[in-house]
């Protein structure tokens, strides 16, 4: 079958991505003309009306910007409103707000690569379908999260959004004898994590690479989550090479430099660029860059899983694998997170004080889906005068854009049959779920409608 | 191979964070149970088909018996996507804060939404949006509102249960303080002087807040017929300013008509104790 003239196609409804958004290609000639992913959720203004509002309610109010990762809000959220304040958290309140975000990692890459990303190597439409097939696989899938949300359910009060986060620390910090229980539970979840990693690594992979930068928080000694220096590591000279590339580091208070965001009117998504050049977040890119400080249990699993050595650099620049990152990050996020159970020691109080002061701060931390970053401004009286939030997904949206693109041209110029629009189109929405995209979190700030130039 | 009769359930989203309907997902223990009672037709963030058949769309295909109705309306579309919606289903149940009171999102219905526009986006003429945020009850009839930001995971199973039953759901419409009670709480109020809103706030949570030595902040939305003025006072009492009082209620159910009367009793002067201490002459 031959095409004149050129090919559209459309897909108007995501699935199996947080929110909404849509698909929409053009093939002129047997060339990939545009790639685009919609985001058209509509916005919700959280940063014009943070304005005005009180430096202590940031951590509630942004963790609504997402229900996928309420924890990533909160804790980025504190930390920019402490650095403002002039206060660090640090020894135990600084571990068990980690112990929280672990639990989120857990639950989130959990959900992602059992629910939402598996599917795609099966050729089913859900979860539910997979598990006539795969069932044990979902069962452990849902264990994991189930014990992932446990964890913020003990430290946070609830998985979603969770009511114990504070400015400063907790309101409540749990006595040793409660996190025994979820010591176990972690436990009995570890081996699961690892046979995770053994399933997923099974997987057929599509031939794919990705010639972009990869921004990570770098923390030496820690495989960053809540803490860290943004790093960039350049693309290899050579296409399809996975070797580590140059790295780049730059403090978090100069993030709004390096990274730029422009809204342009043929696209309904803002376009982002770290220093000039298109660039990717999340697992991918943490792996390339703080891989070597993964738990020995972890750096196992990613070895026995054929992606290289972490403890060397390796570097996975095949977007399809990175479902085989995510499940050695819960793997990662389990054994860390007993570690600091088996460590724990309550804290003297619950919180610091954080009187306010006319100030502003940034933080920036490891999202499940990549780095977020927030930035307050607040008067003297501790009222907000400027909220700035950069969430992973509007800054993977070119680079997921740019995925798009090269999985349908390598399909285009492969000889042999000509692709269907079906085929193409779930191509297309495998490279876009690669990367876990949420568009709940992109929209408070992205749309929509398309309007014509 | 015989019809499947089971009942057919839906899943939509409006403007939201996506964690209402993330709460299914979360139901780890009874996801593929219910996927094995239930006939999980429409649900975005679960499936790329509907019954089957690829892709699944924005619309869907219908009837449904039951729809689940996270977000708020915010667009034109929205408008006409939740009259659709509503004529697909069969029965309606609004879950969370945003579908059933406009949502945190709804803070831009106290503001002028054209400054909010240019706050956030550098050419604001390319976004369209309502100027405000309204629940899903301000255009179509609604069989049951489920409260919450986010829902509780025990409710959600039960009004799914209850409404593929043909029965009422068992959720109690008493104030969170019945919550704190049942779990032998001491009230955080009387003990420590914390600003509470308990008693204004609609039970669902379990008393969550109080169970780790925090003030109720109200996220289940306001409680029939709330007493705002002796809330007010409390709150007062207890430290707050008024502009911390019009803010807690200002949050992820501003726009609930029951809290209306709260910036103007925030704002005005405290009134005269009725009771005050006695004071030795």
């Amino acid at each position: 079958m031959s095409h004149r003239g050129p090919r559209v196609l459309r897909l108007d409804a995501l699935a199996r991505v947080e929110g909404e958004g849509a698909l929409r290609l053009t093939v002129n000639d047997g060339t990939v003309a545009e790639a685009r992913l919609k985001i058209y959720e509509p916005p919700r203004f959280f940063e014009a009306f943070l304005v005005g509002r009180g430096h202590y309610e940031p951590p509630d109010i942004t963790s609504r910007i997402c229900g996928i990762c309420p924890v990533a809000y909160q804790m980025t959220a504190c930390q920019a409103i402490e650095r403002a304040c002039g206060v660090t958290i640090d020894d135990q309140l600084a571990e068990l707000r980690r112990l929280l975000y672990y639990g989120e990692w857990i639950e989130s890459q959990s959900l992602h690569i059992h629910l939402l990303h598996a599917p795609d190597f099966f050729g089913c439409p859900s979860a539910v379908e997979l598990a006539r097939e795969q069932r044990e696989a979902v069962e452990r899938g849902l264990r994991i999260k189930q014990a992932g949300n446990a964890v913020m359910e003990q430290l946070g009060g609830r998985a979603i959004h969770p009511v114990n986060v504070r400015i400063g620390g907790f309101h409540r910090v749990p006595a040793r004898a409660e996190l025994a229980p979820l010591a176990e539970r972690l436990r009995r979840i570890q081996e699961d994590a690892v046979e995770t990693v053994r399933w997923v690594a099974g997987f057929d992979f599509p031939e794919a690479s990705c010639d972009y930068d990869l921004l990570a928080l770098q923390d030496p000694g820690r495989y960053a989550i809540d803490s860290g220096t943004p790093a960039a590591m350049a693309a290899p000279d050579s296409p399809g090479s996975d070797r580590a590339g140059p790295v780049r580091r730059f403090a978090v208070d100069e993030f709004e430099q390096h990274v730029v965001e422009r809204q342009v009117p043929h696209s309904t998504a803002l376009q982002s660029e770290l220093d000039g050049r298109r660039y990717l977040t999340g697992s991918l890119a943490r792996y390339a860059i703080g891989g070597r400080w993964l738990h020995p249990l972890a750096a196992e699993a990613a070895r026995a899983a054929g992606l290289g050595d972490p403890a060397a650099g390796a570097v996975v620049r095949n977007p399809f694998r990175s479902i085989v990152v995510r499940a050695v990050e819960v793997a990662h996020a389990v054994a860390e997170a007993l570690r600091i159970i088996d460590d724990y020691e309550p804290p003297p109080r619950p919180y610091v004080e954080l009187p306010p002061r006319p100030a502003a701060g940034c933080a920036a931390t490891e999202a499940p889906r990549g780095l977020l970053y927030h930035r307050y401004a607040m008067d003297a009286d501790g009222a907000l005068t400027q909220a700035r939030i950069v969430p992973p997904t509007a800054q993977n949206q070119a680079a997921i854009e740019e995925d798009l693109r090269r999985v349908v041209q390598t399909r285009l110029d492969r000889p042999g049959a000509a692709a269907t629009d079906e085929e193409l189109t779930a191509l297309c929405e495998r490279a876009i779920r690669n990367h876990d995209p949420c568009i709940s979190c992109s929209a408070h700030f992205l749309d929509l409608t398309v309007e014509r130039a | 191979m015989h019809a499947d009769t089971r009942p057919t359930l839906a899943v939509w989203k409006f403007a939201s964070c996506d964690g209402c309907q993330l709460t299914l997902l979360d139901c780890e223990d009874e996801l593929l149970g219910l996927a094995d009672q239930v006939r999980i037709s429409h649900f975005l963030e679960m499936s790329g088909a509907e019954d089957g058949r690829e892709p699944a769309t924005l619309n869907g295909i219908g009837p449904y018996d039951l729809s689940l109705v996270e977000g708020s309306v915010t667009t034109e579309e929205d408008v006409r996507r939740i009259h659709h919606i509503r004529r697909i289903s069969r029965r309606l149940v609004t879950i969370g804060a945003c579908a059933t009171a406009g949502g945190v999102q709804a803070l831009r219905n106290f503001a002028d939404v054209e400054q909010f526009r240019a706050t956030v986006y550098a050419s604001p003429q390319y976004i369209a949006t309502l100027a405000t945020s309204t629940p899903i009850s301000a255009h179509v009839p609604v069989d049951f509102e489920l409260r919450g930001c986010p829902i509780d995971r025990r409710q959600l199973l039960e009004v799914i249960t209850a409404f593929l039953a043909g029965r009422k759901p068992n959720i109690p419409d008493h104030s969170v303080c019945f919550e704190c009670k049942r779990r032998g709480n001491t009230c955080v109020t009387v003990a420590h002087g914390t600003p509470c809103l308990g008693p204004v706030t609609h039970a669902g949570c379990g008393a969550l807040c109080p169970t780790y030595g925090r003030g109720c902040y109200g996220c289940f939305g306001p409680v029939a017929n709330p007493n705002l003025v002796a809330m007010v006072r409390q709150l007062r009492q207890d430290g707050m300013t008024g502009r911390d009082i019009v803010r807690i209620f200002r949050t992820f159910n501003a726009a609930s008509p029951e809290y209306a009367p709260v910036a103007e009793l925030a704002t005005q002067e405290p009134p005269e104790d009725p009771h005050p201490p006695e004071t030795p002459q």
